[in-house]
């Protein structure tokens, strides 16, 4: 094995993405109105609580039954394929949707959650956070039970008519606690 | 937030401030990482010389995940989502784009040095003129008609990626008076796991305007700017075609990296 490496710096996501990273359907992870479709959808907002517009976010999950997905197929969506990642730019008022379904459990009383990775101009490297689906194994999850309670809420996404509400809080701003961002074991400062 | 925002103008469109103020602000944090002597390898999320910095970074340090799931795995993407002439940004149209013709290349590897297989590597540019085919971009640089500045591929099984394109020139933002960007190529990379995910910005040897320019300046560390800056290579160079840069790039998730403690290293694989 080669030795090993640093990683290379990111950079912010910038103003002008709009016209290169958006796909059609990107964020319809399963088609509209399908069978146990569910909308994930939220806003984005600064340190003053003010709407974000211009974010890019990510999602990456597992299927239904805790599947996790290995199809390609996303850039060019067929409607049948579930690929398990989708992208939404926020549109003027900070808000983004996706159309999904719950994920799965990955392995007996694991707490589901949505992998979120967020974008931005003004902000300098990409973040992430997870989107846990509300329920009783929540309990027993190590990352959540790590947490004090304020700061664990933001990180459960809520029910919202039939879908599910996660907002992305980027700095702490009155009555809106900063969301959870998350570091991995190989990502250095 | 840092003190320091009280006294600057924390207008994000403001463009208030003068490059020599800028630049102040720039020095003052590297000299005070230097003294501080703890190695940075990335950008500061919270920079207050750029400006749209100061709002939109967590105040709170990341929390520690110990990855599981999907955090472990990534997206697949092949044949079927990218075409393999999306990798030239020189013949989406009728005609030839202005500028100078260039060959981008390199290999993408993960933290153990192995290759990023078949992986999506997408990017987007300014035209020659420094001008973007976005609605924002107001720059009054001409427009190409034959330059979109958008393209994607596929690495292949040494991690390789190959675009052709078009250098693009520096542009005025608004982040203070006379504020410039370094000509640079976006790129979005994602590796073997989804933690892998990436986004950042190459740039070209030598442009005079690194050090005015606060997005470079976000990473303190010199060596860390340097893994940014692409490098001119003739053995890229195409005879009477177009010029050569390479650039590599390392993506680390959720494996442990070299100056943590490795009693533990491998327990996450």
């Amino acid at each position: 094995m080669s030795a090993l490496q640093i990683a290379t710096p990111g950079q912010t996501i910038g103003p002008f993405f709009g016209y290169a990273l958006p796909f059609d359907r990107g964020n319809e992870l399963v088609p509209p109105g399908s069978t146990n479709a569910i909308q994930l959808s939220g806003t984005v907002s600064d340190g003053e609580g003010r709407p974000v517009p211009d974010a890019l976010l990510e999602i990456w999950q597992a299927d239904a039954d805790g599947v996790i997905p290995n199809s390609t197929g996303s850039l060019r969506r067929d409607g049948w394929t579930f690929t398990g990642w989708g992208r939404a730019s926020t549109d003027d008022v900070g808000r983004y949707s996706f159309t999904t379904v719950v994920p799965g459990a990955s392995r007996p009383d694991a707490a589901p959650f949505i992998l979120v990775t967020v974008f931005a101009r003004g902000l300098l490297n990409r973040l992430f956070t997870r989107a846990y689906v509300p329920g009783e194994q929540l309990s027993n999850d190590p990352l959540l039970a790590s947490l004090p309670p304020e700061r664990r809420d933001t990180l459960v996404a809520k029910r919202e008519g039939s879908g599910l509400r996660f907002d992305v809080q980027l700095q702490d701003a009155p009555n809106k606690p900063e969301t959870v961002f998350l570091r991995y074991p190989g990502h250095q400062r | 937030m840092s003190t320091m925002t009280a006294m600057i103008d924390t207008n994000p469109d403001g463009a208030a401030a003068s490059q020599q103020s800028i630049s102040a602000e720039i020095a003052a944090i590297e000299s005070a990482y230097q003294r501080a002597g703890v190695e940075e390898t990335q950008p500061r999320l919270g920079y207050a010389p750029y400006r749209s910095s100061l709002l939109r970074h967590p105040t709170k340090d990341l929390h520690h995940a110990d990855p599981e799931g999907v955090e472990l795995w990534t997206p697949c993407f092949s044949e079927r989502d990218v075409h393999p002439l999306e990798s030239d940004l020189t013949i989406q149209h009728s005609g030839e784009p202005i500028g100078e013709r260039m060959l981008v290349t390199g290999r993408v590897i993960d933290g153990d040095g192995r290759p990023v297989r078949r992986q999506l590597v997408e990017i987007w540019q300014a035209n020659a003129g420094g001008r973007y085919i976005h609605k924002r971009d107001q720059h009054p640089s001409a427009i190409d008609p034959n330059f979109t500045g958008v393209g994607r591929c596929l690495t292949d099984d040494e991690g390789r990626y190959r675009f052709t394109t078009i250098k693009p020139g520096p542009y005025p933002w608004k982040n203070h008076r006379n504020a410039w960007r370094p000509a640079h190529i976006h790129f979005s990379l994602f590796g073997t796991e989804f933690t892998q995910r990436m986004v950042t910005q190459m740039y070209f040897p030598g442009d005079p305007l690194f050090s005015l320019d606060p997005i470079y300046q976000s990473i303190t560390d010199q060596k860390a700017r340097d893994r940014l800056v692409a490098t001119y290579d003739h053995d890229v160079t195409t005879h009477e075609w177009a010029t050569g840069y390479r650039w590599d790039i390392v993506l680390t998730g959720a494996t442990r990296t070299p100056t943590e403690n490795h009693d533990h290293g491998s327990e996450h694989r």
